[in-house]
């Protein structure tokens, strides 16, 4: 499908939208309904409507339907707001966009209007700083030469200028005649490719006449880039609105639900079955003790005729009442948490980035716990791992090392009187280096130059050469000018090769201007290279020194170059250009016809870049696999290089400690025996106390992922470490979906471009905000300026999040559960007929209020202190493992939340009897011990008080009591002088001390004699802490870890991904099945959801 | 327990020298946002925790023997009539006798008193196996037509007792309808005892529940009879039998007050109860009882739960308590070292 754009046209301009801006997701009159249809999409909320629906219908409600509305309505109410905002926020500032002045040509005269009016063929007048307001073909600017420059950084996050030019069928068109040109522009329909734009361009006469122009993305300026360095440009709308490559580019990704969510929601599967069995049972029940004892009692005077929909009643009645246990508050709570978790990253201190003054942020708000539970983190090398500040170090022209001695060739005297010498293969070597490149100099008022590349690669190599006598001085248009000993060249750039991903090498063609000989530059990766060079040149010493260079961790590239006769180029021209305007497979073809230049080089050399390490990856990546974090690294350098980088950030140990293998060949055969071999040795050596890690390259990788994924995922399983190199984008994406399918939690990590995909296929993706642009830090869940900051951003944050989580979550279905069991146990004694022993008010407050409000405060707790965890990494193997939010834990609450509504329901009962039974008297009472209980259950359950949590616990609780007193004086409340009633009772005081001793007595002994004597290892952390006295050594927590490991392992063995570190194959695993047995039935929903989970975990495995 | 501030860990590999931050690098709400507030870390040493039981013992054990002894010096007589009422010829149909209009219903007992019970004394009737928490009748009422009386058209909840021959019913629903109508009187010897039957209810209830002008209307009109009338010439709020009633009991077990005795009894006095046996049990197997209780700070009535339970409680702790310091001798586990 293609668009024709007709320049300049009025009569065309309506097949197209104009450029109105709608970021927005709501209109005025849809917002309602589309809003709450979005909302009800979720299943709770579903739940929810359904119970405050059926609340409705007065003859089964137990409670005033107000008590579920009021809540729903304040949620939803909260989340719409939320919503509404967001959407006002982006409707201003499309607002403002759309309502932006420009200039466009209509009717041949420029005039101001507004951006939104802008129609698709409209000529656009920009000038310099100026935003692009939609996708311009540019052809004309105030260069002669038809350059201007854009800075891209709204669109890929890149922050250098990028030279756009005018097609060369208007070059040198002043602005009189780019007011009246006439033409049509052939282009695809819109799409989000930023990078490819293949169009084509004719004008109609009186320009030149049907001479079709190719179009690509040089010759664009897309909407929201910068004007820069140019004093105005114009160019004709092809995209235009929603239709621009920003504005189709623009989606909603995928929400990423975490682990502990996912457990929540089983858990609220959970929950709702054991509701409906309630359900069915009491409504079973109910409904016979009706007959037999109801009928009898006069008093109750049920009709002896039944409408037909009586026996459902009953059931509907304690459906209402038990509709509670799952807490309305829940999904408030966690967002709420969620979102200051997010906030405490972004307000860390510790994580800030005082090089480049960049904090850490959270972009995504909902996944803090998984970071917590990081299993694998698949790690990009450079700018990752290194600083990407490149600097040349060393190189070999001609056999000569240069370098080798001082460690930095620019002080090499060598070289330096090489260069003096004007040594022929060090004078071209040195051309290609300042030559074969995008960068641009930009020349300040004093004079100094100064480098804009979009490769830091590039960039050390124009330093270098600089410092070697050959500066860059300019670049306009096609022409460069250099200064080389002080004597200024100038070489005309006739074409540039492009260096892509596939290609791994880019060429200029290049006219020497004082020779006019022409010539061809290349520099690229040495596998890439090497092969194009003319028959019969010795390339051996250049393949040592790649080695050699390799082997000490540098980023070798090598140079080449060949002399064009006249005749060749100019035939090979044509054929550019040609595939440059082909519309289809362009990148193939371009591809294509410049292989066919890029043969019979002559190699000069080979130059080799450093890329330090940044600070403390050794030390990060050390601490991150102690706490059990398996760490894969996925580059797209060389393997020599990677493995160097590898060791010298402890990313695997040298031997005889550690063992590297190699995974190679290069056919499927030799491919598929390497990796057997491999995962054989793997299997043998397990036991061994050695590091083992294995290699594979992009090539072996590929014929893998296609021909032996499943050996692979075994490898995988069994394999702490990695080392991937030569891979593509797409396969660090595939490498990310294997792990994941194996059900491990993945972390990638990268900062380049090529992450992007391989971090938004991730469960987190960490983008770090380096030097390579922003988009990697754009599409990241997190983004931080350093690797070293990911061990606090996993160890402490993601770690306090996961624990702060696993508490409230079983919090708040037990504090529901409890009072639902109190409801369920008032039934038996009033006749199962599902009267609800609280009243509405009581009802709601205690489950969005008082029993909310303390609970949250939880973000605060800690159960270790920073210091303690970062010392004791090992300790985040609760965290990944998921030992505090399981079936099995969350199981423990249950039984407290029945413990305690036993307490409190059997207590209230015996001390509120006889003349003292009244219902609101004994509801308050019930309330009362109810409100006790959680204040000493919170109590016990946080680990340290701040000011904030004390406040939230005993603040809440006299709120209770004043809230209470303000509605017990009101006349017409149903609960008129009750509270004042109570308190003037001893009786009441004495009961609510015998709930609490009684309620928590048991609970504060277990707790006790857990910790005591049966201590976890953040137990004994805790001791150790809080005696102050010496903390562990690591030996000594590492031999007390692992056996309490296997206790409580034992102990939570229903978690579905029990894995220690030392990996056994997960195949084997299925603990729970052997603990299925006399249970009851409410446990008989989670062994059975735990076992399907088991089951569906050891199939996933197999089916890869 | 100690108390230990939360010290910040240096992990940035030692680069967290000063910054420029917006907030004050000291401060709650800095802090807050570092995670770093000042923090109370109690733990739970073997110390603290048997410390913690055996206080809670020591409260306890007194409390229990407070209060029981609170309950034990309430003075008691309960004396269930229901079946005694019963004349000997309607003994295997009850249902019979008491639907027979033409049967009398009173009937005098006499009991003894075993002790000393001080004025006032309080009677109560108690029912038992009577829901009056079942959800059918304990909505069934309007508390708006209690206190504005005819004023209030809209009385749906009181279903199925609203209206009778085409008349609003005041006051409406199951629970009026349902009134008890046992009436009790005393004698000690001859001269009958002098029972005081205002202020039994709450005044609160009195004064702004039920309507000071509201009158009984078209009450017990209807086909179906349920317990007792009302006198329509006395307003609402001073029918304290049916605001007794109308504060419904949680369990079906329930004591509601009738009266007050204003004179000492003395042990070995034998009082005579004239019962008008009129309120239909039968027909569910309830039970009736007419209660004479003195009153304790802690409650009209003997219960000893309280008391027992602060005991029971209170010896579990001592005994926890001195079970974990033994353990705790027996096999000491100093902080940081397990075995």
């Amino acid at each position: 499908m293609k668009r024709f754009v007709y320049i300049n046209d009025d009569s065309y301009q309506d097949l197209y939208c104009d450029n109105h801006i709608s970021n927005t997701k709501y209109t005025l009159l849809n917002f309602l309904p589309k809003n709450l249809w979005e909302q009800f999409s979720r299943f709770m909320n579903q739940y929810f409507l359904l119970i405050a629906c059926l609340q409705l219908w007065s003859l089964i409600t137990p409670v005033n339907p107000a008590s579920t509305w009021g809540p729903l309505i304040f949620i939803f109410a909260v989340s719409a707001t939320k919503e509404a905002w967001d959407d006002y926020n982006r409707y201003v500032s499309d607002r403002q966009a759309n309502c932006k002045a420009v200039w466009v040509v209509k009717n041949g005269v420029r005039r101001n209007i507004q951006a939104q009016e802008i129609r698709v063929g409209n000529i656009v007048w920009l000038r310099e700083n100026e935003e692009v307001p939609c996708d311009l073909v540019v052809i004309g600017t105030s260069d002669p030469q038809g350059i201007c420059y854009v800075e891209t950084t709204a669109l890929d996050g890149e922050t250098d200028l990028k030279t756009r030019v005018v097609p060369l069928s208007c070059v040198g068109l002043d602005s009189e005649q780019l007011c009246k040109i006439k033409g049509v522009i052939e282009c695809p329909n819109p799409d989000k490719d930023i990078r490819r734009f293949d169009a084509n361009m004719r004008l109609f006469p009186p320009f030149i006449d049907n001479d079709t122009c190719p179009l690509s993305i040089n010759n664009t300026l897309l909407q929201s880039c910068y004007l820069r360095n140019t004093e105005w440009a114009c160019g004709v709308a092809v995209y235009t609105g929603n239709e621009t490559k920003l504005g189709m580019s623009r989606g909603i990704p995928e929400p990423k639900l975490t682990a502990v969510d996912a457990m929540i929601d089983k858990l609220t599967g959970a929950i709702f079955l054991f509701q409906i069995s309630i359900v069915i049972v009491l409504g079973f029940a109910g409904n016979i003790w009706k007959d037999t004892e109801s009928r009898k009692q006069w008093y109750v005077a049920y009709a002896d005729e039944d409408p037909w929909y009586e026996f459902i009643i009953i059931p509907l009645r304690f459906e209402l009442l038990c509709s509670i246990m799952i807490p309305i508050s829940i999904k408030v709570s966690l967002d709420f948490v969620k979102s200051l978790y997010a906030k405490f990253i972004d307000w860390d201190e510790e994580m800030f980035d005082q090089e480049t003054n960049t904090p850490s942020h959270a972009a995504n708000t909902a996944i803090s716990e998984d970071l917590g539970q990081v299993e694998y983190i698949l790690t990009d090398k450079t700018g990752t791992l290194t600083e990407n500040k490149m600097i040349f170090r060393k190189c070999c022209i001609n056999g000569t090392y240069y370098g080798s001695e001082s460690g930095d060739a620019l002080k090499d005297t060598q070289l330096l009187n090489a260069v003096t010498g004007n040594e022929s293969p060090v004078i071209r070597f040195l051309l290609i280096m300042t030559l074969c490149n995008t960068v641009i100099p930009v020349q300040s008022k004093t004079g100094d130059i100064t480098y804009k590349s979009q490769s830091q690669d590039e960039d050390a190599l124009v330093n270098a050469a600089a410092c070697l006598h050959m500066v860059l001085v300019s670049k306009n248009g096609s022409t460069v000018g250099i200064i080389y000993n002080g004597q200024r060249m100038l070489y005309e750039v006739l074409d540039i090769l492009e260096f892509t991903s596939d290609r791994k090498r880019m060429s200029v063609v290049v006219k020497d201007c004082q020779t006019g000989s022409i010539l061809l530059l290349t520099k690229g990766a040495d596998e890439s290279v090497f092969p194009c060079s003319y028959r019969g040149q010795q390339i051996r010493v250049y393949v040592d020194a790649v080695e050699q260079y390799a082997q000490l961790g540098l980023r070798t590239l090598c140079l080449a170059w060949r002399e064009l006769r006249e005749d060749e180029y100019s035939k090979w021209s044509k054929l550019f250009k040609e595939a440059n305007s082909s519309l289809i497979d362009r990148e193939w073809k371009v591809a294509d016809v410049c292989q066919r230049l890029e043969h019979d080089l002559e190699i000069l050399g080979v130059t080799a870049i450093e890329d330090r390490l940044q600070s403390g990856v050794p030390e990060t990546i050390e601490m991150l696999r102690r706490s059990g974090i398996n760490f894969w690294m996925l580059t797209g350098d060389k393997q020599s290089t990677a493995i160097q980088i590898a060791l010298l950030c402890n990313f695997i140990s040298s031997e005889p400690k550690g063992q590297l293998l190699h995974i190679n060949g290069n056919t499927e055969d030799e491919v598929g025996r390497s990796l057997e071999r491999v995962l054989l040795t793997m299997k043998i050596t397990s036991s061994e106390p050695k590091d083992l890690a294995f290699v594979v390259d992009g090539w072996a990788l590929e014929i893998i992922l296609t021909h032996y994924k499943e050996a692979f995922t075994e490898l995988a399983v069994v394999s702490r470490t990695a080392i991937c190199c030569r891979v593509t984008p797409s396969q660090k994406a595939q490498l990310v979906q294997l792990l994941k399918s194996c059900d491990y939690r993945t972390l990638a990590i990268g900062d380049g471009g090529n992450d992007v995909r391989m971090i938004q296929q991730a469960d987190i993706g960490v983008g770090i905000s380096g030097r390579e642009g922003l988009q990697a830090a754009r599409a990241a869940d997190y983004s931080i300026g350093k690797f070293r900051f990911l061990k606090r951003l996993i160890l402490v944050h993601g770690r306090y999040s996961y624990n702060r989580t696993a508490f409230l979550s079983q919090y708040s279905f037990y504090k529901s559960l409890m009072i639902c069991f109190i409801q369920i146990l008032f039934s038996f004694l009033s006749g199962i007929a599902g009267t609800s022993l609280f009243n509405s008010v009581s009802l709601m407050a205690y489950n969005v209020f008082y029993t909310s409000i303390p609970v949250l405060t939880s973000v605060l707790d800690k159960d270790l202190s920073e210091k303690t965890v970062m010392q004791n990494p090992q300790i985040l193997i609760y965290c990944q493992a998921g030992r505090l939010l399981n079936p099995s834990t969350f199981a423990g609450w249950f039984g407290r939340s029945l413990y305690h509504a036993l307490v409190v329901f059997l207590i209230t009962i015996h001390a509120y009897a006889n003349e003292k039974s009244e219902m609101e008297e004994l509801s308050m009472v019930a309330l009362s011990g109810a409100i006790w209980l959680q204040a000493f259950v919170v109590t016990l359950e946080f680990n340290s008080f701040t000011f904030v949590q004390v406040l939230a616990i005993w603040g809440n609780f006299f709120a209770f009591y004043a809230i209470n007193f303000i509605i017990s004086s009101i006349p017409s409340a149903g609960m008129y002088t009750i509270m004042f009633r109570l308190s003037r009772d001893p009786a009441y005081w004495i009961t609510m001390f015998l709930i609490t001793g009684v309620g928590m007595g048991p609970i504060l002994a277990l707790k006790y004699f857990r910790y005591t004597y049966h201590p976890s290892a953040i137990n004994m952390l805790q001791k150790a802490e809080r005696s102050r006295g010496p903390i562990y050594s690591l030996a000594n927590l590492e031999s007390q870890l692992r056996p309490v490991e296997k206790d409580v392992a034992q102990f939570v063995s229903n978690t579905p991904k029990m894995r220690n570190p030392v990996y056994e194959p997960l195949l084997s695993d299925s603990p729970s099945g052997t603990r299925r047995s006399s249970l009851p039935s409410a446990f008989d929903i989670f062994q059975s959801a735990q076992s399907r989970l088991s089951l569906s975990h050891a199939r996933n495995i197999k089916d890869n | 327990m100690e108390v230990e501030e939360a010290t910040t860990s240096t992990t940035g590999g030692g680069d967290t020298t000063d910054r420029a931050f917006s907030t004050a690098h000291s401060g709650a709400l800095y802090r807050f946002k570092q995670q770093n507030l000042p923090a109370w870390r109690p733990a739970l040493t073997p110390g603290s925790v048997i410390t913690i039981f055996l206080v809670m013992g020591f409260f306890f054990i007194p409390m229990g023997l407070v209060c029981l002894h609170a309950s034990e010096s309430v003075v008691e007589i309960a004396y269930r009539y229901d079946v005694d009422c019963v004349p000997e010829s309607y003994k295997n149909d009850k249902v019979a006798y008491i639907k027979d209009s033409s049967v009398s219903k009173n009937c005098t007992r006499r009991i003894r008193v075993d002790k000393y019970m001080k004025a006032p004394i309080f009677v109560y009737y108690e029912l038992d196996n009577f829901y009056q928490n079942h959800r059918r009748y304990v909505k069934s009422r309007n508390d708006k037509q209690l206190l504005y009386g005819l004023k209030q058209q809209d009385i749906g909840s009181c279903d199925p007792v609203q209206t009778a021959n085409g008349l609003p019913i005041l006051p409406c629903g199951l629970i009026a309808w349902s009134l008890f109508n046992d009436s009790f009187n005393f004698a000690r010897r001859t001269e009958p005892l002098k029972l005081n039957r205002k202020n039994i209810s709450w005044q609160s209830d009195r004064e702004h529940k039920f309507g000071k002008d509201v009158y009984p209307f078209n009450f017990q009109n209807g086909s179906l009879i349920g317990g007792g009338s009302l006198d329509p010439k006395v307003p609402l709020s001073e029918q304290e039998d049916l605001i007794v009633w109308m504060r419904t009991a949680a369990l079906p077990k329930f004591r509601k007050l009738y009266g007050v005795i204003e004179v000492d009894l003395d042990a070995n006095d034998v009082v005579s109860i004239h019962i008008a046996n009129n309120y239909n049990t039968y027909s569910f197997g309830g039970r009736k009882r007419v209660i004479l209780t003195t009153s304790k700070w802690l409650g009209a009535g003997k219960n000893s739960f309280l008391g027992l339970a602060y005991l029971v409680t209170g010896a579990s702790s001592l005994l926890l308590s001195i079970l974990f310091a033994l353990i705790h001798v027996r096999n000491p586990r100093p902080h940081g070292h397990s075995t």
